[in-house]
């Protein structure tokens, strides 16, 4: 069992503050690092990895630094986002090229073990470069897990799997993590983190925002209220019937049509059609307009 | 066979900038075979062809290809994150980078050099060109090697190197040569097979301690660099 810690760890690249003070402990079990696009995941992951000195702040895997340390490799593996690959080789060649780097006593059998867990064995043969997006992910984690990992740390996994893909690969996450492995891997989506694990550590901006049992955060974040921007032929005749309805909390009437603030998304959506209906008005657009990921999470931040 | 040595000879093999280290060394022999059947005077083409073209040229531009190709090439596609997540010393990656960026680099320039060699005057000119490029591809590979872990365009400092420095300030500056390894080739050559072909004003001492220390100084370098080697960001 292997602890990763971060005490204090800050990032920046002159004036840009990437990361920002974030300390954690990562224990066995899987974990999902959530946040938005330039949030700093990355980089914060690549910390983890050996790849970046942290500006300010420790990053240890065990009590030891990662950073110039090329002997954590021995107990961390790493599923970089960039889904570089020899092409030039198979998918069997690959992963027994890192076996043999990692100087196992039997880099054949341990090659084959973990083609054999990401379900890669009938493709083997067949050089990377014809291989799917998915494929080729599978790849990079079969290679990634030869040596049998306590930490894998891997950058946005899901990208480009197919929903097949995705599930196995959830499964493999599972599996591994409840062997005692300690498993982090980073998403900007929610509903991936959701079916993968139990505890998330949201980042911001930078900064840790939240962090601890899923559902507890989305909870937080599904209770917030929803904003939509509504047109329609009558706009104040409907905005009268709508502040009628339990799941709107407001309505704001200006120009360009209305802004309706609702507390329960699924039900006002169901409210909407039924209500315009009874009124004979038509809606001509209904537009969520905080769905974006950065709106829940800053939304979160302020909760 | 390591293994490292074995992924970055079929990465090297395997990329098609490979096919622009062939066009080089052919017009260096060509022009050697050219001049020696039309029964032109050695005196004549000897200095453009082997000096002018051969170690000034030839040499540092197939080392340069190959020595930025051997892990520059990694870098820029990112799959060099595969080999430094491994428990691995990090001269262990850059020696063997190095020998084989060496050898094929070698490989390629001493062979035509040699003919020309023999063409222009003898069977120990054709040698003494062929160990004095040898070791001239070894320098220059520990060189563009470290190059390509110190700056983003390698290739464009490389040749920057070759053309300004050595070919440019050369012939203007002198003081220049005494830190160009093309000088040191051509002082090691003329060594071995003392010519009327190849000239220069660095010493034989000066041109075996500065190949050496070249040669050393930038592997450690490289070393040292791969040690601290970062990723960039999606923020950067």
């Amino acid at each position: 069992m292997s602890t990763l810690s971060l005490t204090g760890v800050s990032r920046w690249y002159g004036n840009v503050v990437a990361v920002n003070d974030i300390s954690m402990a990562l224990g066995p079990g899987v974990t999902g690092l959530l946040g938005p696009n330039g949030a700093g995941k990355t980089t914060l992951l690549h910390m983890m990895a050996g790849f970046l000195a942290p500006s300010r702040g420790t990053v240890t895997l065990d009590d030891e630094p990662t950073w110039r340390n090329p002997d954590v490799y021995r107990r961390l593996g790493l599923v970089s986002e960039r889904e570089a690959v020899q092409g030039f080789l198979t998918a069997y060649e690959f992963v027994l090229a890192s076996a043999k780097l990692h100087r196992l006593a039997d880099p054949a059998a341990a090659a084959r073990r973990a083609i054999d867990l990401v379900e890669l064995e009938s493709a083997q043969d067949r050089r990377i470069g014809t291989y799917s997006k998915g494929m080729r992910q599978r790849a990079r984690v079969a290679a990634a897990l030869v040596h049998d990992p306590q930490v894998l740390l891997l950058d946005e996994p899901f990208n480009g799997m197919d929903p097949r893909q995705r599930l196995h690969m959830m499964q493999l996450l599972h599996s591994l993590g409840d062997a005692g492995r300690t498993i982090l891997f980073s998403s900007h989506i929610l509903e991936e983190v959701e079916q993968v694990s139990g505890t998330v550590q949201v980042m911001v901006a930078g900064r840790l925002a939240a962090s601890g049992d899923f559902r507890t955060i989305r909870r937080l974040m599904t209770n917030r209220p929803h904003v939509f921007a509504v047109r329609s032929t009558d706009d104040r005749a409907l905005a009268v019937a709508l502040i009628a309805e339990p799941s709107v909390s407001g309505v704001e009437l200006d120009p360009t049509g209305l802004t309706v603030r609702a507390g329960d998304y699924g039900a006002f959506t169901r409210a909407l059609p039924r209500i315009a209906l009874k009124q004979g008005i038509r809606v001509r657009q209904l537009v969520p307009s905080d769905e974006s990921l950065e709106s829940v999470f800053s939304y979160l931040v302020e909760a | 066979m390591s293994t490292i040595t074995w992924i970055t000879a079929r990465g090297l093999f395997g990329r098609r900038r490979f096919l622009l280290l062939l066009p080089l060394p052919l017009v260096l022999l060509g022009l050697a075979v050219l001049c020696r059947s039309l029964g032109v005077d050695p005196g004549e083409w000897g200095p453009p062809v082997l000096v002018g073209l051969g170690l000034a040229v030839v040499l540092p531009v197939v080392a340069l290809i190959v020595g930025t190709g051997v892990l520059g090439a990694e870098i820029d596609d990112g799959t060099v994150v595969h080999i430094l997540t491994k428990p691995l010393p990090r001269w262990q990656i850059v020696l063997p980078k190095l020998a084989v960026a060496a050898g094929v680099s070698a490989a390629t320039v001493a062979l035509p050099l040699y003919v020309a060699g023999v063409l222009a005057d003898s069977v120990r000119l054709g040698l003494a060109l062929a160990v004095a490029a040898a070791l001239g591809a070894l320098a220059y590979s520990a060189l563009f090697l470290a190059l390509s872990l110190v700056t983003r365009r390698p290739v464009l400092l490389g040749l920057v190197y070759v053309l300004i420095w050595e070919g440019l300030l050369g012939n203007f500056v002198s003081g220049t040569k005494v830190l160009s390894i093309q000088q040191y080739v051509i002082a090691l050559a003329d060594r071995i097979a003392p010519t009327g072909l190849l000239e220069t004003t660095v010493s034989v001492p000066v041109a075996s301690v500065m190949t050496a220390l070249v040669s050393v100084g930038f592997t450690v370098l490289a070393i040292d660099r791969l040690r601290s080697f970062s990723v960039a960001g999606e923020t950067s």
